[in-house]
């Protein structure tokens, strides 16, 4: 027999996998879910195999935008992306981070130029831990500084 | 190398063969100075200084006539320009109408940058915020060089507020290239930052860090910067530091043949006692930034290569 599912199948839209325990409101948020129309599933702290645990996020009717995948490679970087159409995975992508984040951030340092004028910029030094370095001030920022930034 | 259109922003963005084309021409630049009096003839030089900064503003701008080239300067561009709500991007792109080279200081980091984007002339970064200075840098190896012929094997202390230090943060990026002994000389609360600290490991460069001259034992170069109040919660914490980090005659003692540096201007850290001693080259070390912006704005221009 079938084991039941956790968390229940969506018929079209996007399931965000193997998201680190702990982060999938930090996902929820950054998409903004909290008022969006058709379903939002979170699930935490799945079991995905003996010893590790993850987070699920599924969302209905929606496709991500690459602002948004990038926005996630940020702060859930080991999760990957599964396009739902009629019940099935059409595609599975990998979250990748672009050497260049434009945008979805802005600076920390409140003496930064591109906090007061232009669209903020972020060169990604490391992918992990994620340290990026603003384009303008050169600051490094890295973990929470992150979040703290992100447009949520 | 061809320099043409280059944006000079921060130290950051140079290779060790950049830097060491622009020491080498600046260097060409001090030789010929009789010879290379009209070499920008016909070009005009921006200067757009939204704070104040005197002796830079000055610096550039005798090195542009040096080179009989002109001089327009924005010397209030704060109240001039930004006070009306004009961003500095509309700033930029109309005194690029005007000038073939624009250089800039800004109290905002990432600034010149910014600007950078903004023209298709090339900008020079005097300055933006707590960020580069990057002529300050490649003047102050400029001076080390002259002094010594060489900087790989050199041993280098930089001394006082090594936290939020602009000079030091960028020398000590620079002198990453080299193969130098590095000494770090601060109060335990104006420690040189873990990022370049751990840059400098990553280059091989080796470094030790100290809280007082009596520690420093020989160095071939002592740089100076001032401690600032502002950094002290505790204004008898201020005091007590200060006087450990003074340069005085009885100090030299402690320094033997070691030169003094200092990006000027100075209050109380170097007694002008010294100035007339041996060590002292802090005034030399100013002079030296005419020769290496001369070099410089001849470089981005396009007019030396
Ligand atoms: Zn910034």
């Amino acid at each position: 027999m079938k084991k039941e599912l956790k968390v229940s199948a969506i018929k079209d839209g996007t399931v965000i996998d193997h998201i680190s325990p702990g982060k999938a409101m930090d996902v929820v948020r950054i998409l903004k879910l909290e008022d969006y129309d058709n379903s939002v599933t979170i699930a935490m702290n799945v079991r995905s195999s003996l010893f590790e645990k993850k987070d699920i996020v599924k969302i209905e009717n929606r496709e991500l935008s690459e602002e948004e995948v990038n926005e996630i490679a940020l702060i859930a970087p080991e999760s990957t992306i599964n396009i739902i159409k009629n019940y099935e995975v059409v595609e599975k992508r990998k979250i990748e981070l672009p050497d260049l984040i434009k945008g979805i951030l802005s600076c920390m340092n409140p003496n930064c130029i591109s906090r007061r004028e232009g669209t903020p910029k972020f060169i990604v030094e490391k992918k992990k831990p994620i340290t990026i370095r603003c384009y303008y001030c050169e600051r490094l920022m890295e973990g929470d500084e992150i979040l703290k930034r992100l447009r949520i | 190398m061809n320099m043409k259109d280059r944006d000079i922003i921060s130290i950051r963005d140079m290779k060790k063969e950049d830097i060491e084309y622009i020491l080498e021409k600046s260097e060409e630049m001090e030789k010929n100075m009789e010879k290379n009096r009209n070499l920008l003839n016909g070009y005009v030089l921006s200067t757009l200084f939204f704070e104040p900064s005197t002796r830079t503003r000055l610096s550039f701008e005798s090195a542009m006539k040096r080179l009989g080239g002109e001089v327009i300067t924005v010397a209030e561009a704060k109240t001039s320009s930004a006070a009306k709500g004009e961003t500095l991007t509309d700033t930029v792109k109309t005194v690029e109408q005007y000038s073939d080279v624009i250089v800039i200081r800004h109290p905002n980091e990432g600034a010149a940058r910014l600007a950078a984007e903004a023209v298709e002339i090339p900008i020079i970064n005097a300055g933006d915020g707590a960020n580069q200075h990057p002529t300050q840098t490649l003047l102050d190896l400029y001076t080390i060089k002259k002094e010594y012929g060489k900087i790989d094997g050199l041993t280098i202390a930089l001394m006082g507020d090594l936290k939020y230090g602009r000079t030091v943060h960028s020398l000590a990026t620079a002198l990453g290239y080299y193969n130098v002994n590095l000494i770090f000389v601060s109060p335990e609360e104006l420690k040189m930052p873990s990022e370049i600290k751990k840059y400098l490991k990553s280059r091989g460069i080796s470094y030790r860090e100290i809280s007082s001259i009596e520690e420093i034992g020989e160095t071939d170069i002592l740089y100076v910067t001032r401690i600032q109040k502002e950094r002290f919660p505790d204004p008898t914490e201020y005091e007590k530091v200060r006087g450990t980090y003074k340069i005085l005659p009885e100090t030299l003692k402690l320094l033997g043949n070691a030169k003094i540096m200092h990006p000027l201007p100075r209050v109380d850290e170097i007694s002008p006692k010294i100035d007339r001693t041996e060590n002292a080259i802090y005034f030399k070390q100013a002079r030296n930034g005419i020769p290496v912006r001369m070099a410089i704005l001849s470089l981005v221009l396009g007019v030396i290569e």
